[in-house]
């Protein structure tokens, strides 16, 4: 049997048999990464949308290195967030470092930037389309940014689920601040890159593809509310 | 109702308004004609205070209670009701009076059963009443409109241009921008031409098309009418 084909198997082995400790790896991994980007999204939504209106000596340059946090390496994230917990670190009193919260605080950080310069952008091009015209009915500046997440709020879903996809599939900024301690921080990926340095390929490929397979679900169901919008829409037209 | 005096705008390093100087009196329907790029949106723009000017806007006390329809109606993705209640909200009207006054206001565009639906899924016609509509909900004693039936078919048009008249009859004020000279003789009661960022003709719509335009005004016609 090839690799590949022994990984699927014993993905499915994995799902079928209902492995506990599997389910509550993927529960962690869901837990940390929906947290990180619930969190995130009340900071990044907020914060693109005030960009996106804001006019002050800076704005571009704040816009600039917003966007250029895109590709923020987690490592990086990870190992900023250690040094600040650590117990030697500014914030090494509160005691959190390798719990799930420091891998929620790593993961806000890293995807933060994401929602925000993604909101910024949407909510820009709506404003220059319908702008105006809230404003000609009374809406302050800010009133307009925050209508326009309410009138653009699938493409800010969309921004969402690519914060958690950015989210759930890092591996550098988690194993950093929580250590993939066996039931206390090991989530998805760093299940994956310890079997893969065991050198069991087959079942950290198995880990990846439950992986896919419980993302894949979480967007269906946000997919399936976005069509449902769709259709209601073209229902009537 | 409303005084614009030696009102100047400038984009950059276009003059789009050159010292224009206009006053709308109550009840009047004024209709601002002249080529593309004139200054008519701009002038609108500037008399609803979007614009930063020089010069001087002095309004009367009731003309605080202003509103403008554009070209292409901007309609957030919502439901008829809700986009009408977002412009209550915002126009500062008590919630005790929305259900009343988006009744009113449906009823007024012939709009009524469409409440629940989503206000994208209207047609252009539809969509551009429902904009008047929300306008008309905040009982404006001032209303511009930019081109409001520019994009609009034959039938939406009438629609439309059979609202503005009604508004008319009611003793609204109304400054609209517009290409159509037809739409302007039929429904303004007097017409301003506008190039190149002034007014070159002020006149009551019978004399302008009745051959007292004189001028570039009466080039604009005559270019227009051949």
């Amino acid at each position: 049997m090839s690799a590949f084909a022994e990984s699927v198997r014993t993905a499915v082995d994995l799902i079928v048999h209902a492995d506990a400790v599997l389910f509550h790896t993927v529960a962690l991994s869901l837990h940390v990464s929906g947290t990180a980007c619930l969190v995130a999204a009340g900071f990044g939504l907020a914060f693109g949308a005030w960009l996106s209106v804001a006019r002050f000596p800076g704005h571009r340059v704040l816009v600039w290195g917003l966007n250029t946090l895109l590709a923020l390496p987690s490592v990086v994230v990870g190992l900023i967030v250690y040094l600040l917990l650590s117990r030697s670190g500014p914030l090494g009193s509160w005691g959190i470092l390798f719990t799930p919260t420091a891998m929620v605080i790593a993961q806000t950080i890293l995807v933060l930037p994401v929602i925000a310069a993604l909101t910024r952008q949407l909510v820009g091009d709506s404003l220059r389309d319908g702008g105006d015209q809230l404003r000609s009915m009374g809406a302050r500046p800010m009133a307009c940014a925050l209508l326009m997440l309410v009138h653009d709020r699938w493409a800010v879903l969309t921004i969402l689920i690519a914060a958690f996809g950015r989210a759930v599939a890092e591996v550098g900024a988690v194993m950093i601040v929580g250590g993939n301690i066996d039931g206390v921080t090991r989530v998805m990926t760093t299940s994956i890159a310890l079997e893969t340095s065991k050198g069991d390929l087959p079942l950290a490929m198995a880990l990846g593809i439950v992986l896919l397979a419980v993302v894949g679900v979480v967007n269906l169901f946000l997919g399936l509310a976005q069509r449902g919008h769709g259709s209601a829409l073209a229902g009537v037209r | 109702m409303i005084r614009m005096s030696d009102v100047s705008v400038r984009f950059g390093d276009v003059q789009a308004l050159k010292g224009v100087s206009i006053a709308v009196g109550r009840g009047e329907f004024v209709a601002l004609v002249g080529p593309n790029g004139s200054g008519k949106t701009t002038l609108l723009r500037a008399m609803h205070g979007m614009l930063r000017l020089s010069g001087r806007r002095e309004l009367a006390p009731e003309a605080a209670k202003q509103a403008m329809v554009f070209q292409r109606p901007f309609v957030m993705r919502l439901s008829v009701r809700n986009n009408l209640r977002l412009a209550l909200w915002l126009g500062g009207v008590p919630r005790a009076q929305w259900n009343e006054r988006i009744a009113a206001a449906l009823a007024r565009v012939s709009l009524q059963g469409l409440e629940e639906r989503p206000a994208r899924a209207l047609s252009g016609g539809q969509q551009q009443r429902l904009a008047i509509a929300r306008a008309w909900a905040i009982r404006p004693a001032l209303l511009f409109l930019d081109e409001p039936t520019a994009s609009l078919d034959p039938a939406a048009k009438k629609d439309v241009e059979a609202l503005l008249a009604g508004f008319a009859a009611d003793g609204m004020t109304l400054v609209m921008s517009t290409h159509n000279l037809g739409q302007a003789k039929r429904l303004a009661s007097r017409v301003v031409y506008l190039e190149d960022g002034a007014i070159h003709a002020d006149l009551p719509t019978a004399q302008f098309f009745g051959g007292g335009a004189g001028g570039r005004a009466q080039q604009f016609l005559k270019g227009e009418m051949a």
